[in-house]
């Protein structure tokens, strides 16, 4: 026989998958866009150049905390234990600084890599013991809860420490009158976050094995991909992240709550998926989870401009959104399955 | 890594798998039990009679977890199907805001509405149940995914039935005894909690629903072409959580007097899979443990005693938790198991030996 | 061509909890040659091949690799060392894109970051040199099943190997696509790279390799060059025993073919898009049929929609001549049609479960989850079905993964034969089973038939079929192209026939 060649096209048709994979995250900005300027059209004030900025601001720390378990859900994991885990740092923030008196240029970056030790110890055991990442995340959820609240059963105040006043100064965009605003110091290390994750996940090499872990595990193993190095990095970036918000939150608060970031895991689940990345792993966009946490801020923000909406609402909705979204990825993916017979 | 699974050595069926995973749950539980017996002594676990109603330390311990006890035996079921419920908690909530909410616009003190109440409250825990598994059976939704909908929006939707409020029932009412009552001396919840316990014991192991629903988690797609019907089990499941997560939030708001609609059962999805969990039952779904969930739930109703009894804060209790969990998850860890036992075993070869043989023979 | 062994295990033996799976095996590889690893299932194929690629350590005996002694600790390990596996099932992640999947782990880059265009220019160099042309963007997913294999033997090719293991790459490829595999193989053969290749098909075997090395039961039988083993001399190495036992297993006698009763099943234009074009056939009482064609040509569909496991969406299916609405695998159990599947563990057995409990899954679906079938009951009916059948080991309460294939096999085929069906549908119900196991099913089918009960059977080894069918269905293409009926049809030539010149002709 001579030598054959095989060629065979996409039993999808390439624009198809191409565009099916936009569709969640694309739908995301088309209900921020809708929000928007639903908003706009019934209550003044609404088109106030301020309050995108403010979005941004009021949810710096739950994006910081979504973008880290956006890591975590790519690579078929999930991580419960972020809400804790931020409420510690910033209690371990208060403590050090105001009881311990140590300078807030050693405690911050302390907190930090406290927040990745455990994340990647937390990791560890996951994959070298292969414990379920809801069981040993909850542990971390009980751990630092139950820590924070020994450290202090009671809101702790850190506004005479200098350093974070830093968090809020503000840089002005343009004047207010004319449609300027203000951004404070706060956003930008959201910003930074986000874009740096956006780097990480689609042009490096660890970024490509955080999505090949999602898709298969068992392959990427056979593959000769480094397995324990990505599932241990991804959950070292999400206590990273998660300690990064519990340090911004301390810029924002100016005081540590020890019962804060109760839940803040199922609202960073919640903005993860509703921005289109798949819970099973393998398939979403980080920029996704902007525009998914974007929507759960505006929600909040039209319910505060209706006023008579109590604030159940905003749950309620929310839940809808999910079921919303999560309908549609089904959809999508049964007419893909369809479509490859 | 499912790469090599030993052939395990031949012999026992049931009674070995059931004794296996049980000694672990059995012996932590004891181990409470003599912490709490050497520091407050026997009277710790003697029940006594007050008022004529059984009290004492471990009465009132089992009393407090029943409402723990039906949302974890629920749960047990659920995660028999390869599930998880993770709404159970708000469920317990609406349960509770459903039933004070009805019982505060009738007449409190009458029979009838208490029970007209309870029967609404159950009937629409159910209903979500049945939805929650509709989303599982028939949408094809993971599980975590399905119930975080309701996770997120129950307590809203709580809110939304009390208005915002927390609705306080008089306690001249026949609810209020559905958590404070007792029969021949035996408090309520506890009956209520033997009950649902004996009742899921006989509905799944007289009858055929137990392997059913051990095969349809162990493996969904061979269940179905045995003709099993996987999505009626599966529905069946969830709506039995349902029911129980309503129940424990009826208990639990008979026992204050009222419904709370955002703190009520908070955390208790967690405590209860953390229980299901220590009763052996794996996440991973196929075979299940109802006494090793009733187990769990006992653990974790006396550890809570313990912190206190051992002289430390009521703070410790997550930190006590959070040990539990770690200490169940590297118990039930084969690889945990094999690594913390090599250093004990000779002859055999380590796991990780080192990359390349260090000294190197003799090359051609 | 160096004789100086690349590979050189010696002494290599590996247990699993309490069961040998090699006992002192040793296996020499040397470069440029293509080396055969053959023996039944059980024999130790795979442990070897993974004790090699660092997924088990071996607990005793030696590795050498170019004359250095290895040890290695996982498949990325041995990958680094120049050693990779291409496996049965695609190891790929199909969420990823083609130039993905074959540089995953060592993708080109700029600094710190991927350089995707790169990538894709050598993805497609790269799949060119083995005669592939793909759109090297497209999410593997995109692709079938074949042409994921060959990616994954593409990027295997490209890691450098100076040794390539191929288990059982063949397994889901048409001819075309295992010609160009088999091409593939040997120029990188001439080229230096030494390959071991393991496979169900000794046509393959025979056609592509150099030398060989049996192994039966864990134990080495020997090593030999192709040319000086003969077929029938590989096969009683492989099985330990006189070729008896296949000999025993003659053409089983045709049944009389009913005189026009009305068929048990009857398929008019049944189809699935994507799956198999709308087809006739007929089912009598007492009849056995088997389903030839290639893989992939659509065998398994044809059988699952009669079964009811995918829903038909053109044509009707009838029973006992009355059409069935909602056909499911629980109405067509009702109806008294059994189903095992192509893949007993997926599809097929509740790994946990016990022997008992598999068995009477299907009568216990049967009669719903409120009517528990009662314990004494139960246990007779498991404990006559253990020993009709010769499942070891006989216990009852074991969890049926702890079984062998063929053990396995036998299970399944009880948990059919206790609702007594009339139809009994097998998906290559022989496959990966040893011959002993195998022997038995094909004489369980005779005797099946020969009771009455209508058989549906499918095998990928054409003389198991000629050898038990009374009427042979022949696929290609997704489309079944004849119903060989005559006597003198029933042979494999005729089936091999039938497929080329039908397809030819179109």
């Amino acid at each position: 026989m001579s030598s054959p060649t095989l060629t065979e096209r996409p039993t999808r048709s390439t624009l198809f998958d191409g565009l099916s994979r936009y569709i969640p995250i694309g739908a995301t900005v088309a209900l921020l866009a809708a929000m928007y300027l639903g908003g706009i059209a019934n209550y003044p004030n609404f088109d106030n150049p301020q309050l995108i900025p403010d979005l941004f601001i009021g949810n710096a720390g739950l994006l910081i905390v979504a973008v880290g378990m956006t890591f975590v859900i790519l690579s078929g994991g999930i991580d419960l234990s972020v809400g804790s885990v931020m409420a510690f740092s910033t209690m371990a923030c208060a403590w050090l600084t105001v009881e311990a008196g140590l300078p807030a240029s050693i405690v911050v970056p302390a907190v930090l890599v406290f927040g990745v030790l455990s994340g990647a110890f937390t990791g560890a055991i996951i994959h070298y013991f292969n414990v379920q990442p809801f069981i040993a995340t909850l542990a971390g959820l009980f751990l630092y809860r139950g820590l924070t609240l020994q450290i202090s059963d009671h809101d702790m105040s850190i506004r005479d420490i200098d350093f974070f006043s830093w968090g809020m100064q503000r840089i002005e965009f343009g004047d207010p009158r004319d449609g300027g605003f203000s951004l404070p110091y706060i956003s930008f290390i959201a910003f930074g976050v986000v874009i740096l994750a956006f780097i990480v996940l689609h042009y490096t090499r660890f970024g490509r094995s955080v999505y090949a872990v999602g898709g298969s595990e068992q392959s990427a193993l056979l593959m000769g991909l480094p397995v324990a190095r990505t599932k241990v990095g991804v959950y070292a970036i999400s206590g990273f992240c998660a300690a990064l918000g519990g340090v911004v939150a301390a810029f924002y608060t100016k005081s540590a709550n020890p019962l804060a970031g109760v839940g803040l895991e199922l609202d960073a689940i919640a903005a993860v998926v509703v921005g289109g990345t798949l819970l099973t792993g393998g398939a979403g966009f980080v920029l996704g989870t902007v525009a998914g946490v974007m929507v759960m801020g505006m929600l909040t923000t039209i319910i505060a401009f209706q006023g008579n909406l109590s604030s159940w609402w905003a749950r309620i909705v929310v839940g809808v959104l999910l079921l919303a979204f999560i309908l549609l990825q089904r959809v999508l993916a049964r007419s893909g399955e369809k479509r490859k017979g | 890594m499912n790469l090599a699974s030993p052939v395990q050595t031949a012999g026992g069926g049931r009674a070995s798998a059931y004794f296996k995973r049980l000694m672990w749950p059995l012996i932590v539980l004891a181990a409470l039990l003599i912490v709490n017996i050497a520091v407050t002594g026997f009277d710790f676990i003697v029940p006594s009679v007050h008022d004529g109603r059984l009290g004492g330390a471990f009465v009132n311990i089992l009393r407090r977890s029943a409402p723990l006890l039906l949302i974890a035996l629920g749960m047990t079921l659920v995660i028999a199907t390869k599930g998880i419920d993770l709404s159970v908690g708000a469920v317990y909530a609406i349960g509770a805001a459903i039933a004070c909410q009805y019982i505060l616009n009738g007449d409190q003190s009458a029979l009838g509405v208490v029970v007209t109440a309870v029967t609404l409250a159950l009937a629409i825990a159910a209903l979500i149940g049945a939805w929650n598994g509709a989303m599982v059976a028939y949408f094809g939704v993971q599980p975590i995914v399905a119930t975080l909908i309701l996770m997120i929006a129950g307590r809203g939707i709580a809110q939304l039935i009390t208005g915002g409020q927390i609705p306080s029932v008089a306690d001249d009412s026949p609810f209020v005894s559905i958590g404070r009552g007792a029969i021949a001396t035996v408090p309520v919840p506890i009956i209520i909690g033997v009950a649902v316990f004996a009742a899921l014991v006989l509905l799944t192991r007289t009858t055929a629903l137990g392997m059913l629903l051990e095969s349809v988690g162990g493996n969904p797609e061979a269940s179905r072409l045995a003709g099993i019907r996987a999505k009626g089990i599966t529905v069946l499941a969830y709506l039995i959580a349902g029911i129980c997560a309503g129940l424990a939030g009826i208990i639990g708001a008979a026992n204050l007097g009222s419904a709370d609609a955002n703190n009520g059962g908070l955390w208790i999805e967690l405590d209860a899979i953390l229980a299901v969990v220590i009763g052996g039952t794996t996440l991973l779904g196929g075979r299940f443990f109802l006494v090793g969930t009733t187990i769990g739930v006992a653990i974790i109703g006396t550890l809570e005693v313990t912190i206190i009894n051992v002289g430390l804060s009521s703070q410790w209790q997550f930190t006590a938790k959070a040990i539990v969990v770690f200490i169940v998850a590297m118990l039930q860890s084969p690889e945990f198991r094999a690594w913390i036992l090599r250093p004990f075993r000779t002859g055999r070869p380590g796991r990780t030996p080192a990359a390349h043989d260090p000294e190197k023979a003799p090359a051609k | 061509m160096s004789d100086e062994p690349i590979v050189q295990m010696t002494g290599i033996t590996k247990d699993f909890t309490g069961v040998r799976a090699l006992d002192g095996v040793d296996f020499t590889l040397r470069p440029g040659e293509i080396h055969a690893i053959m023996g039944e299932n059980g024999a130790g194929k795979s442990t070897l091949i993974k004790v090699l690629t660092g997924v088990h350590s071996p607990d005793a005996g030696r590795i050498l690799l170019d004359g250095e002694p290895v040890r290695f600790n996982s498949p990325g390990h041995a990958q680094a060392g120049g050693i990779a596996t291409v496996y049965q099932e695609v190891n790929l992640t199909e969420n990823l894109s083609v130039a993905e999947n074959l540089f995953a782990g060592r993708e080109p880059r700029l600094g710190p970051f991927i350089n995707f265009r790169a990538m894709r220019r050598r993805a497609k160099a790269l799949l060119s040199d083995i005669g592939v042309d793909l759109n090297v963007a497209a999410p593997l997913s995109s692709y079938s099943i074949a042409t994921q294999q060959l990616v994954a033997i593409a990027r295997a090719v490209d890691i450098d190997a100076k040794v390539l293991i191929l288990d059982e790459p063949t397994s889901s490829l048409d001819r075309e696509e295992v010609a160009v595999l088999l091409r593939v193989m040997r120029s990188l053969a001439d080229s230096g790279c030494a390959m071991v290749f393991i496979s169900h098909f000794l046509d393959q075997v025979y056609e592509i390799c150099d030398r060989m090395t049996v192994l039966r039961n864990g134990t080495l039988v020997g090593e030999w060059a192709t040319a000086d083993l003969p077929e029938n001399e590989l096969i009683g190495h492989m099985l330990g025993r006189e070729v008896e036992t296949l000999d025993a297993l003659d053409r089983r006698r045709p049944h009389d073919r009913p005189a026009q009763s009305t068929p048990l099943v009857s398929a008019a234009g049944l189809g699935r898009k994507g799956a198999v074009a709308p087809f006739d056939l007929d089912i009598h009482e007492g009849e056995v049929i088997g389903l030839a064609g290639l893989l992939g040509s659509g065998r398994t569909e044809t059988a699952r929609l009669i079964a009811g496991a995918d829903r038909h969406d053109t044509g009707t299916i009838a029973f006992d001549g009355r059409r069935i609405g909602g056909h499911s695998p629980r109405t067509a159990a009702a109806r008294g049609i059994g189903f095992c599947p192509e893949n007993r563990k997926t599809e097929g057995l509740v790994g946990d479960l016990t022997v008992a409990e598999n068995m009477i899954l299907a009568m216990q679906a049967s009669r719903g989850w409120a009517r528990a079938i009662p314990p004494a009951r139960r246990s007779e009916l498991v404990a006559e079905f253990i020993d009709k059948l010769d499942i070891r080991p006989a216990n009852p309460d074991l969890p049926v993964r702890h079984l062998s294939g063929g053990n396995q096999q036998k299970v399944l085929l009880a948990r059919w034969m206790l609702i007594e069906p009339r139809l009994l549908i097998l998906d290559e119900p022989t496959r990966g089973i040893d011959v002993g196991a195998k022997a038995d099913i094909q004489r369980l089918v005779a005797e099946l038939s020969d009771a009455g009960m209508a058989v549906l059977f499918i095998s990928a080894e054409l003389d198991e079929v000629t050898r038990l069918s009374d009427r042979i269905a022949v696929l290609r293409d997704r489309e079944l192209i004849d119903i060989l009926h005559e006597e003198s049809d029933m042979t494999t030539d005729r089936i091999v026939d039938t497929i080329v010149t039908r397809g030819s002709a179109e």
